[in-house]
């Protein structure tokens, strides 16, 4: 199951709940004010590090462009909207709004 | 695949709308059907033609009505959730229409996937 | 999914009642599809849990009540009530403070019958 996940984790609790129900394998991405988690160096790092142990992490690059957000924690993979989609088509999707 | 879109938040206020329409124009151009966008909560007013954005910024609601008519994809509003918002159908963009939740559970059920937007 | 027609469907529910419409109107949209005879589920986590507490009386905030609905899934067939330990934990409260039965589940067990869904809708 794909987990996307649209807010920032600095302002709320979204992500760090969305963790707690992953299953191992289950690809996350994040879109919209979500990219901020995986931006290099902030203090959600090593979460983000620990998830990436068990599950693929990816950042929607428009949205990281759009927020002028260059440089990554290490293992994350970027996608665009197609890229997006090629996830949906192989997992069901669950949206923590 | 075809897929099935609930958006649950207003344009402007909120990326969702945005990004559910940035996720739907790329599914169809990998060859996918997008089979319905369902408005639900706030993502009501994404289908009122009053809507007059500025001329430099995108106008949501005419992007909505451009992919129903190139594309077929059925854009509808909840009845009970535009009610509440004054979203009836003198109002409403072309290529866009008001029903029920019984309609989203048939999108749910007819098609391979349902993904969500909204706040 | 399986070869029949019947999806699983769950609806999580993550906001307080009250202060904003989601949890109400997400219940609207349960008590529709409940309608469908697709197997349902409902999960409450984070501040969804709220919409469960006992003697809520709204009257005095002018906006309609609708926890007791909660009491009546079970006459519309959605049995499958889950709700997450830890969010329970966490804001002091116990399946006693609860208006209805529910299964209190850890985060574990809710993340593997969410994988099993066809469709997830957060509220």
């Amino acid at each position: 199951m794909l987990h996307t996940i649209n807010k920032s984790p600095f302002e709320n609790g979204t992500m760090e709940t969305c963790f707690r129900f992953l299953q191992p394998g289950d690809p996350v991405l994040f879109i919209e004010d979500g990219v901020y988690a995986v931006q290099a160096g902030n203090r959600f790092a090593e979460k983000i590090r620990a998830v990436m142990e068990s599950n693929p992490v990816y950042a929607l690059s428009p949205d990281l462009e759009a927020r002028g957000i260059d440089r990554l924690d290490e293992g994350v993979s970027t996608v665009d909207y197609q890229g997006f989609v090629s996830l949906v088509e192989k997992h069901q999707v669950n949206s923590w709004l | 695949m075809n897929i099935g879109i609930l958006l649950k938040e207003g344009p402007y206020n909120h990326q969702a709308s945005d990004t559910a329409y940035k996720f739907a124009e790329a599914a169809i151009a990998m060859g996918h059907k997008v089979d319905a966008v369902f408005l639900y909560n706030d993502g009501v007013t994404n289908v009122t033609k009053l809507s007059d954005p500025p001329q430099d910024d995108r106008n949501i609601g005419a992007r909505w009505s451009e992919l129903s008519r190139k594309h077929g994809v059925e854009v509808l509003a909840c009845i009970a959730a535009s009610k509440r918002r004054g979203i009836a159908d003198e109002i409403l963009i072309e290529g866009s229409g008001i029903t029920g939740l019984g309609t989203l559970t048939d999108i749910a059920i007819r098609n391979d996937r349902l993904v969500t937007f909204g706040d | 999914m399986g070869d029949t027609n019947i999806r699983k469907i769950m609806h999580v529910l993550r906001h307080a009642p009250h202060g904003t419409i989601y949890t109400y109107e997400g219940l609207e949209m349960i008590l529709i599809m409940a309608a469908y005879e697709q197997d349902l589920s409902v999960a409450f986590i984070g501040d969804g849990v709220y919409a469960l507490k006992k003697g809520q009386e709204t009257g005095g905030i002018g906006i309609k009540g609708f926890a007791k609905t909660f009491m009546a899934l079970d006459g519309y067939d959605v049995e499958k009530l889950y709700v997450d330990r830890a969010s329970l934990e966490e804001r002091g409260l116990t399946e006693e403070d609860l208006l209805v039965d529910v299964e209190v589940m850890d985060s574990s067990g809710i993340g593997r019958l969410m994988a099993a869904q066809d469709v997830v809708i957060h509220h």
